[in-house]
């Protein structure tokens, strides 16, 4: 089983394999992803029911936590990547950090966005500084970070391992995203579904919610795999490998 | 593990630990801060010093909304369930300010009459989702 696993990470690392395997596997994701956010949305926008104390202007909520779940996920899978680049000076998880970060970014945006449309009506402001709107406004900016340290480099490794360092710097700001409703008095309500069980969403309204957000991790996977081929060609666009692989097509 | 990847691994800790223990100082610095809200015991407990605007967070009590017939002046009160403070606020209300949920009062304390002069009202909505007919089927 570890033979496994540790092959499984040798050719994980191997550029080529990696181009080969994400070419069969992108559209096959793109079908998911596409389709699951379709189906959810005319799903909790169309069908699910209306919500007791908010109405319908809790249907935002099959946008906004897709989208912030998603954007935590991808910063926490990145600095696996930048410990993985980092001790092992593994190329695959420099290409990882840079085609994911701006796909985090995105989402990080998306959710901050959709959390001030909804607070507007609800809460009566677009926005508070509390504990879980400032940590996430932080995690924000880490990823524009990321995304702005890639250029300050010459040299490829050289910004691979210093976005690594900061990658690593921001994952501490991660729990306190996850934990502030739970620490502190915040506007922000706590979680409503967690993962050891129990939601306080009635299953109505759970079950486009779940669907919605499967679609958008779907579609993270789908999209960073495009760009990390898209890096992975502009970076090798000189070596064997590469050349022998355009010039087949 | 070979030997160079162990010491890199320890360097990563290191970042890690770092960056951890200038979070927790920060922390520790703005303590106090951190909080959106004071609960009105917090506000017994310690009265608010100067003139400065603070917040009042908790539930709005049952049956304490006045409501002026002639102005947008409103009056009520916000419960933690030990303490309550009087507040009174002038304009429109949050779409989810009601009775018995909770709410978050922008204002100037009065310390002699433990009540809050509000220019501003937030509602704070809970983490429960349920249907319209359900909760009505609940309530019969």
């Amino acid at each position: 089983m570890f033979q496994v696993l540790k092959n499984f990470y040798h050719k994980l690392g191997s550029f080529p394999w990696f181009y080969k395997i994400s070419g069969k596997v992108i559209p096959i994701v793109g079908f998911f992803s596409i389709s699951l956010i379709v189906i959810s949305s005319i799903w909790g926008l169309f069908f699910s029911p209306t919500d007791a104390v908010q109405g319908d202007v809790y249907r935002i909520i099959y946008f906004h936590v897709p989208a912030v779940s998603v954007s935590q996920v991808i910063y926490y899978s990145m600095s696996v990547a930048a410990a993985v680049f980092l001790i092992w000076r593994m190329k695959m998880a420099g290409v990882y950090i840079k085609s994911l970060a701006p796909i985090g970014a995105a989402f990080t945006f998306i959710g901050l966005l959709s959390g001030a449309i909804w607070g507007q009506p609800t809460w009566g402001t677009w926005w508070v500084w509390d504990a879980r709107l400032t940590s996430t406004l932080v995690l924000f900016l880490f990823y524009l970070a990321i995304i702005g340290m890639q250029s300050t480099f010459t040299s490829r490794k050289s910004a691979d391992t210093a976005v690594s360092i900061i990658t690593l710097v921001g994952v501490v700001n991660l729990p306190i995203v996850k934990k502030s409703v739970d620490w502190w008095n915040t506007l922000h309500q706590p979680a409503s579904i967690s993962i050891s069980g129990g939601s306080s969403i009635s299953s109505e309204m759970l079950i486009p919610l779940l669907l919605s957000i499967l679609g958008v991790y779907l579609f993270v996977f789908f999209t960073g795999l495009l760009f990390m081929r898209a890096e992975i060609s502009s970076r090798e666009q000189n070596k064997e490998w590469f050349k022998k692989l355009s010039s087949n097509n | 593990m070979k030997q160079h990847r162990l010491k890199r691994l320890y360097g990563v800790l290191f970042i890690v630990f770092c960056s951890a223990l200038a979070f927790v100082l920060v922390y520790l610095a703005i303590r106090d801060n951190v909080n959106l809200f004071y609960s009105p015991s917090d506000l017994f407990e310690n009265p608010p010093q100067g003139r400065n605007a603070i917040r009042a967070g908790g539930l709005v009590e049952i049956g304490s909304v006045r409501r002026a017939t002639d102005s947008l002046e409103i009056e009520f009160i916000i419960t933690d369930l030990k303490k309550s403070i009087a507040v009174n606020y002038t304009g429109i209300l949050p779409d989810l300010f009601k009775e018995n949920a909770g709410v978050v009062a922008t204002g100037y304390f009065d310390k002699s009459k433990m009540s809050l002069d509000a220019y501003q009202i937030l509602a704070k909505h809970d983490e429960n989702y349920v249907p319209k007919e359900v909760k009505k089927a609940l309530e019969k």
